[in-house]
C-alpha cells in the first residue's frame, strides 16, 4: 500500500466533532438502511417517507386538527424514556442494567395487582387514590426487581448483565402464567388476559391515547437530570462511573450506590410498566413485554446517557417503530425492518463514535522512513 | 594503540513525534560490541521513545539506523517495523514494566512468539534448553514456575534469559534496576559483565546517576528529546552527568528547618493485613507518625507499602492489631472516617486513584470537601462556592491548567500532583480544625521531573513545618534521607527498624530492604555524596 | 424411576446440550483473546435461521449448517471490526449485535419461507438420529451417547480437540497470551489484533454451528424466538467453565439435564404450572453465577483472561 492510515489520539475532543459525527454516523445508517430496503425490493425514498408520515402524520391531517400519528408516536415514546431514563441512570455508574424489561413488567404486575385485588381487598381505599398508589406499586415492583441483581453484584461480585438478562425472563414468564391461567378474565372468551382495570384505575389521556405517562416522563428527566447535575449523589454516581478506585479513595460507598441507582434504575422502568398498563391497555395482557427494555438501552447509548438526550431520542426511535408498524401496513414490509434499523443506527452509531476521540492520518511512504504526508483529515 | 570494539548498533538522526510534543529530536546513538552503554535523561528526556523505536514497538518518523554487519566492521542500514523485526536482527528489549504473562510459566513466556516449532508444543525440550542457558549466564529460574510466583528479580531474570534465547545481540534494559535491591542490583551488574564480555551490546536506560557511573563503560545523555552529550564514564562525574542532564546546577540537598514534633497522630500496634492474592502482606506492623515529623517508609516496591497506605486510609480491612487515629481506634472504619478524622492521602496510582481523569479539575479538586458547606447545602451541590474553591487552589498551588474545567488527564505529572496535594492539604487542614492533620503520601515524586519534584518536597516540609504529621512512602532513598526525620524500613510486610534520618547510612538500609535484621552500630554518618 | 429415567435424561441433556457446547466453546475462544462479544443470542438465532432456510431451499442439511456458519461468522466479523479496529465499548457493541441480529433473524423469518412466506411450520432436512452400531446397544451409554445426530457426534470429538488446541499447541499459546496480556503478545510479535479478528470469528462461527443444531436438530424447524436466551446462557456457561473448553460440557450438560427435567415433568403431567418449568433454566443460570462468586470468594480464583473486555492499543503515550 503506498499509504497508511493511523489513529491518533485527540488531545481534546472538538464540541463540533461531538456533534458532527452522530449526525453523520445517522446518515449513514439510513443509507445503509435504504439499501437493505432495494434489497427486500421496496422503494427507499418511499418507505422512508411512508415512516415519517405514520410516525407524525401529514400536514394535511394537522390542518384538520388530527394528530393521530403523532399522538402514537409518543405514546410509544413514553415507555422508552422511563425505562431509557432508568437505564441511562444506571449505566453512567457502568452498572449494566439489561433488565429494564423484566422490571418494566413486574412494575406492570404490581400497578395491575392493585388495580385488580385492591377493590375487593381493601374496599375503603377511595378512588381517587388509585392512581398514585398503582404509581407507587409500580415502581415498587420495578425497584425490587432490580434490586436483585443489585445485591448480587453489590455483595457477591455477580456479573449484572447476565443477572439481569435471566430476571427478565422470569418475570414474563411470571406474568404470563397470571393472564393465562389464575389472573384469566373469566369474561374474557379465551382470550389470554386478566379483566379490565376498573376505570378509576386508567391514567387520563389527553388525545388519542396519548396519556399521563408523558407528564410523567418528562417530570422523571427533569428530576435525573437535577440529581445528576446539582447534587452530592448525582457527583458520586458520576465519579463511580469514572473511576470507581477513586469513588472508593473518596469515601463514596460503592454498594450502597449500586443499591440505590437500580432501585432508582428499576423503579423508572417499573414506573414504565405501570404507565402501559393503567394508560394504554387497561388490563395485564399479551404486548406488555414487547422489547422497550432493551431498545432503552440503545437510546440511553445513543441519548449519550443524558436525561434530556433520552428524551429526543425516545421520540426518534419511536418514530422509527411506529413508522415500522406503518410500512408493515402500506408497504407489506414486516415490522422487524424497524428493528433491524435501529440495530444498524446503533452500530454505525457506535462506529462513528470512535472519530471524535482519534483523529485519522495519512502516512504516505516511502523507501525510507515515513513522514506524514498530510497532517490529519481531522474527521 | 587501541583499536576500539566495533560499532554494534547506530542510531542517526532518529525523529519520533507524538501529539503535542517531539520525543526524540534528531537524536544520534553509537553502541560499541562488548560495552556497557547507558541512556541517562529525567523523565521526557525521550529515552525510552528511543529505545521502543530500536526495539521496534515505535517506528521512527525521520532517521536511520545501523547494524553491524560483515566482518569488515561495514555497517548496513535495517528497517525494523515491529518486534518481530527488531528481534530476528538481535535486538531485545527488558521494559521496566516486564512484559510476562502472569498466569503462564516461565517456559512459555520464553518461548512465546516464536515460529518455531510450529503447531504441537514439546515443553521438556524447551525447559531443557532454558536451564542449559541459565547455567551458561548464572541466571537461575525454574522453567515450570508460573510467572506470579516468582519475585521481582526472578522475573527480571526471564526476560533477559527470554532475549538470551533468541539469540540477542543487543540488550536493552530498561530502568533496570528500579524494582532490585541494593544487592539483586549488584548481581545484575555482574550479569551484565558477563554478557558484556561475551561480545553483546548493553543499553540500559536509567535516569539514577549512581548506577550509570558504577555500571557503564560509557553514556549518552538526552534532555528535551535531543543528545547533549556522548562519553566514556570514566571521564566524568555526577555532578557534570546531572548538570547535562538538567541543564542547570543542581541542589542534591534540601534545607530542612528544626521542627520539634508533638504528639503522635497515627499510631499503628502490631497491625496485619492479607494481599490482593490473599496472602499475609502486613506482619506486626507497629509505628507512630508525631504531628510536625516526616516518618519515611524505605523500601523496594512489593514488599507491602501500597497495603500499608491502604489500611491507613481505610481501603484494606486489617486483620489484626490497631490503627489509632490521635487515639481513636479507626481500625477497619470506612474510608469516609478515615477523611473525616483528616486523614489524607496522596496515592501512589495518580489516574488510577488519586484522579477521574475524564472529569474537570474542578471536580477532582472537590472530591473530599463536597459533602459540607459551602461547597454543598443539604443534598444539593453549590455550583459558585465550587467554583470559588477551585479557582482558589489553582493560584494557590501554582497549577498550571487551561481552565478550571479541562480534563484533569490532560495536565502534566507535575500538575496531576499538585492538584492531589491542593486537594489533600486543603482537607486536612479544614477538617483537622486546631489538631494536627496526618498526611500519608505513597510516592508523591515518582515519575517527575526534577522542578516538579522540588516543588513537591517543599510542600511535604511547609506542611510538615505546621505541624502536620506525615507518613511518607517512597523508593528513593535519597529522598527519604533528604527530607524524612526518622526512617524505616519494609521488608516482606515487617517493619525492620526505625532509624533517625541523619544517623541512617544507605548500606544499613539497603541490608534491610533486603532482609538481613542484623543491624551493625556504625558511627559514621553518610555523607550525601555528591558533588565531586 | 431408575435407570431407564437416567438414561432418558441423559439422552435429553446431550441433545439439548450439543448447541450449547459450541456456542460456549466459540465464545470461549473469543473470550480468550479478549474481546467480549455479547452478540452471541444474536448470532445463534441468526444461525439457527440462516441453517433452516438454506437447508429448506438446498434440501441439504449440511448446506444449512455452512451457510450458519458463514452468516454468524459475518455478524462476528462487524463485532471485531467495531471492537478491535474502531475501538467501540464491547459491551455495547454486544449488545447491538444481539438486536441487530434478533431483529435481522425474526424478518428473515417471516421471508425466506416458499415463496417468501414465512418460515414458520415448515417441514426441512435435518440432522436424524443415527446408532452407532454395536455402540448403541451398551448399556446406558449406548442410547444416551451412540444414538445422537451427525452435529453431536461431531461435538464429542470436537470438544477434545478445542481443548488440545489451546493448551498443548503454538496457536493456543499465543491465543492465551494475547488475551491475558496483549502488550506481551504483542511485543515478542505476535498480531494482537489479527488474532482477535480470527478467534472472534472463530467464535462467531461456532455460536452458528450451536445454532444450526437447534433448527436442523433439536426442535427442528423455525419458531420466532427459537433460541430463548440460549446465547445469553452460553455467556453464562463461559464463566462457570472458567474459559476451559473441557469444562464447558458440564455446564451444558446440566443445562440439557434442567431441559430434560422440564420436558420429562411435563410429559409426566405435573401440576407444577408449565410457566415455572420454563423458569428453571434461567433460575439455574442465576444460582450459578451466584455460586461461582461464593467460590470465588472462599479464595479460589476462577480467572477470566485479565485482558478481557479492555481495547488494546499499541503506542499508546502513557
Amino acid at each position: 500500500m503506498p499509504f497508511s492510515l493511523k489513529l491518533e489520539k485527540r488531545l481534546e475532543p472538538s464540541k463540533t466533532i461531538s456533534y458532527l459525527v452522530p449526525v453523520a454516523s445517522f446518515v449513514l445508517a439510513l443509507l445503509f438502511g435504504a439499501v437493505l430496503l432495494a434489497l427486500a425490493g421496496a422503494n427507499p425514498l418511499q418507505t422512508y417517507r411512508a415512516m415519517l408520515e405514520g410516525a407524525f402524520g401529514t400536514p394535511e391531517q394537522w390542518q384538520q386538527g388530527e394528530f393521530y400519528s403523532l399522538t402514537e408516536t409518543l405514546v410509544k415514546a413514553t415507555p422508552l424514556m422511563l425505562t431509557g431514563l432508568g437505564v441511562s441512570i444506571a449505566f453512567r455508574m457502568l452498572f449494566w442494567n439489561i433488565g429494564a424489561e423484566g422490571q418494566l413488567v413486574m412494575g406492570g404486575f404490581a400497578a395491575g395487582a392493585v388495580a385488580l385485588w385492591a377493590p375487593t381487598l381493601f374496599p375503603f381505599i377511595p378512588p381517587w387514590a388509585y392512581l398514585p398508589l398503582m404509581v407507587v406499586a409500580g415502581m415498587l415492583g420495578g425497584a425490587l426487581w432490580g434490586l436483585i441483581p443489585a445485591m448480587l453484584k453489590a455483595y457477591l461480585r455477580v456479573n449484572e448483565i447476565i443477572t439481569t438478562l435471566m430476571l427478565n425472563y422470569i418475570a414474563i414468564l411470571w406474568v404470563q402464567h397470571l393472564y393465562y391461567g389464575p389472573w384469566k378474565d373469566p369474561q374474557g372468551y379465551g382470550f389470554p388476559g386478566t379483566a379490565q382495570f376498573p376505570e378509576y384505575a386508567w391514567l387520563p389521556r389527553f388525545t388519542g391515547r396519548l396519556h399521563w405517562g408523558l407528564i410523567l416522563a418528562l417530570v422523571a428527566a427533569a428530576l435525573i437530570w437535577l440529581v445528576l447535575d446539582r447534587t452530592r449523589w448525582g457527583y458520586e454516581i458520576r465519579l463511580i462511573g469514572e473511576n470507581q478506585a477513586a469513588a472508593r479513595y473518596a469515601g463514596i460507598s460503592i454498594a450502597r450506590n449500586i443499591i440505590l441507582v437500580m432501585l432508582l434504575s428499576g423503579g423508572l422502568a417499573g414506573l414504565a410498566g405501570m404507565t402501559e398498563v393503567a394508560g394504554i391497555s387497561h388490563r395485564l395482557q399479551q404486548g406488555l413485554a414487547v422489547g422497550y427494555g432493551f431498545t432503552a438501552i440503545i437510546v440511553a447509548w445513543l441519548a449519550k446517557l443524558n436525561p434530556w438526550g433520552v428524551i429526543l431520542v425516545s421520540i426518534l426511535l419511536a418514530a422509527l417503530l411506529v413508522g415500522g408498524d406503518q410500512i408493515q401496513i402500506v408497504m407489506g414490509l414486516p415490522a422487524s425492518m424497524a428493528l433491524v434499523l435501529q440495530g444498524a443506527i446503533l452500530f454505525f452509531m457506535l462506529g462513528g463514535d470512535i472519530f471524535t476521540r482519534y483523529r485519522v492520518r495519512f502516512f504516505r511512504r516511502s523507501a525510507a522512513s515515513p513522514q506524514p504526508a498530510q497532517t490529519g483529515a481531522g474527521k | 594503540m587501541n583499536t576500539s570494539p566495533p560499532t554494534s548498533v547506530k542510531m542517526r538522526g532518529i525523529v519520533k513525534r507524538f501529539p503535542g510534543v517531539v520525543a526524540n529530536d534528531q537524536v544520534d546513538l553509537e553502541v560499541r560490541a562488548g560495552e556497557i552503554h547507558a541512556l541517562l535523561g529525567e523523565n521526557g528526556a525521550g529515552k525510552s521513545t528511543l529505545m521502543n523505536v530500536l526495539c521496534g514497538l515505535y517506528r521512527q518518523d525521520a532517521g536511520e539506523i545501523f547494524l553491524a554487519g560483515d566482518k569488515d566492521g561495514h555497517l548496513r542500514q535495517v528497517d525494523i517495523n515491529s518486534p518481530r523485526d527488531a528481534i530476528e536482527l538481535g535486538i531485545g528489549m527488558v521494559h521496566q514494566h516486564f512484559m510476562l504473562v502472569p498466569t503462564q510459566t516461565v517456559a512459555e513466556n520464553i518461548i512465546l512468539g516464536l515460529t518455531q516449532p510450529r503447531f504441537a508444543l514439546n515443553m521438556r525440550q524447551v525447559e531443557k534448553e532454558i536451564r542449559e542457558l541459565s547455567g551458561q549466564y548464572r541466571l537461575q529460574v525454574d522453567p515450570t514456575a508460573c510467572i506470579w510466583q516468582l519475585s521481582v528479580g526472578e522475573q527480571q531474570r526471564v526476560e533477559i534469559l527470554k532475549l538470551l534465547y533468541r539469540g540477542a545481540d543487543v540488550l536493552i534494559l530498561d530502568e533496570p534496576t528500579a524494582v532490585l535491591t541494593p544487592q539483586e542490583a549488584e548481581e545484575l551488574g555482574q550479569t551484565l559483565r558477563r554478557m558484556a564480555g561475551e561480545g553483546k551490546a548493553i543499553i540500559f536506560i536509567s535516569h539514577k546517576l549512581d548506577e550509570v557511573t558504577t555500571f557503564a563503560d560509557r553514556v549518552t545523555v538526552l534532555r528535551d528529546g535531543k543528545n547533549v552529550a556522548t562519553l566514556p564514564t570514566a571521564d566524568t562525574s555526577k555532578a557534570e552527568l546531572a548538570r547535562l542532564m538538567v541543564g542547570r546546577e543542581v541542589l542534591f540537598r534540601v534545607d530542612k528547618d528544626e521542627v520539634e514534633p508533638d504528639q503522635a497522630v497515627l499510631t499503628l500496634r502490631d497491625v496485619e493485613a492479607l494481599s490482593d492474592k490473599g496472602l499475609p502482606c502486613l506482619r506486626r506492623v507497629s509505628l507512630e507518625v508525631r504531628s510536625g515529623e516526616i516518618l519515611g517508609i524505605a523500601g523496594v516496591a512489593g514488599n507491602g507499602q501500597r497495603e500499608l497506605a491502604e489500611v491507613i486510609t481505610g481501603l484494606r480491612p486489617a486483620t489484626g492489631g490497631q490503627v489509632l487515629v490521635r487515639d481513636r481506634n479507626l481500625t477497619n472504619k470506612a474510608p469516609r472516617r478515615f477523611i473525616s478524622a483528616a486523614v489524607s492521602h496522596i496515592p501512589g496510582d495518580r489516574l488510577g486513584m488519586g484522579l477521574a481523569g475524564n472529569l474537570p479539575v474542578s471536580d477532582n479538586l472537590m472530591m473530599k470537601g463536597y459533602r459540607r458547606p459551602p461547597l454543598s447545602s443539604g443534598p444539593f451541590l453549590v455550583r459558585n462556592a465550587i467554583a470559588e474553591f477551585a479557582s482558589r487552589l489553582i493560584q494557590a498551588f501554582q497549577i498550571t491548567t487551561p481552565s478550571p474545567n479541562t480534563a484533569v488527564r490532560t495536565l502534566s505529572g507535575g500538575n496531576l500532583q499538585k492538584t492531589i496535594l491542593a486537594r489533600e492539604i486543603t482537607a486536612g487542614e479544614e477538617l483537622s480544625q486546631d489538631q494536627a492533620p496526618l498526611l500519608v503520601a505513597v510516592h508523591p515524586t515518582r515519575g517527575l521531573d526534577v522542578g516538579a519534584t522540588e516543588s513537591v518536597q517543599r510542600t511535604l516540609l511547609e506542611q510538615r513545618a505546621q505541624g502536620t504529621a506525615i507518613l511518607l512512602i517512597s523508593e528513593d532513598l535519597d529522598e527519604l534521607l533528604s527530607i524524612s526525620d526518622r526512617i524505616a524500613v519494609i521488608y516482606e510486610g515487617e517493619l525492620m527498624a526505625v532509624v533517625d534520618a541523619a544517623d541512617a547510612d544507605v548500606e544499613h538500609l539497603g541490608l534491610m530492604m533486603a532482609g538481613e535484621k542484623h543491624m551493625t552500630n556504625n558511627d559514621v554518618t553518610i555523607e550525601p555524596g555528591f558533588g565531586d | 424411576m431408575t435407570v431407564a429415567l437416567f438414561v432418558s435424561i441423559l439422552t435429553i441433556a446431550i441433545r439439548a446440550g450439543t448447541s450449547l457446547v459450541y456456542a460456549t466453546i466459540g465464545e470461549i475462544y473469543t473470550e480468550r483473546s479478549g474481546i467480549l462479544n455479547l452478540g452471541v443470542e444474536g448470532m445463534m438465532i441468526m444461525g439457527a435461521v440462516t441453517a433452516f432456510a438454506a437447508a429448506f431451499h438446498t434440501g441439504s442439511a449440511w448446506a444449512g449448517v455452512a451457510a450458519a456458519m458463514v452468516v454468524a461468522g459475518l455478524l462476528a466479523l462487524i463485532h471485531a471490526f467495531l471492537t478491535t479496529t474502531l475501538r467501540a465499548d464491547q459491551t455495547v457493541s454486544g449488545l447491538a449485535l444481539t438486536i441487530f441480529g434478533t431483529g435481522l433473524a425474526s424478518f428473515l423469518g417471516q421471508r425466506l419461507g416458499p415463496g417468501g412466506m414465512p418460515l414458520v411450520g415448515q417441514v426441512g432436512p435435518r440432522f436424524e438420529r443415527v446408532p452407532i452400531p454395536g455402540l448403541s446397544e451398551l448399556p446406558v451409554v449406548g442410547p444416551s451417547i451412540f444414538n445422537q445426530d451427525a452435529l453431536t457426534y461431531l461435538m464429542f470429538i470436537f470438544v477434545p480437540l478445542a481443548s488440545y488446541y489451546l493448551y498443548k499447541t503454538r496457536p493456543g499459546l499465543h491465543l492465551r497470551a494475547t488475551g491475558e496480556s496483549p502488550q506481551t503478545a504483542d511485543a515478542v510479535g505476535v498480531s494482537v489484533l489479527g488474532l482477535r479478528y480470527l478467534y472472534t470469528m472463530v467464535g462467531g462461527m461456532l455460536v452458528g454451528l450451536g445454532g444450526a443444531h437447534l433448527s436442523l436438530a433439536y426442535t427442528p424447524g423455525w419458531t420466532e424466538n427459537l433460541t430463548g436466551g440460549r446465547g445469553w446462557i452460553a455467556i453464562a456457561l463461559v464463566i462457570f467453565a472458567t474459559w476451559d473448553p473441557g469444562r464447558a460440557i458440564v455446564g451444558a450438560l446440566l443445562f440439557g439435564g434442567v431441559n430434560a427435567v422440564q420436558f420429562r415433568l411435563q410429559a409426566a403431567g405435573t401440576t407444577i404450572p408449565p410457566a415455572f418449568l420454563n423458569m428453571l433454566p434461567y433460575i439455574f443460570t442465576i444460582v450459578v453465577l451466584v455460586l461461582i462468586s461464593l467460590w470465588e470468594g472462599f479464595g479460589k480464583r476462577v480467572g477470566a483472561p485479565a485482558a478481557l473486555g479492555l481495547p488494546y492499543m499499541r503506542e499508546e503515550r502513557g
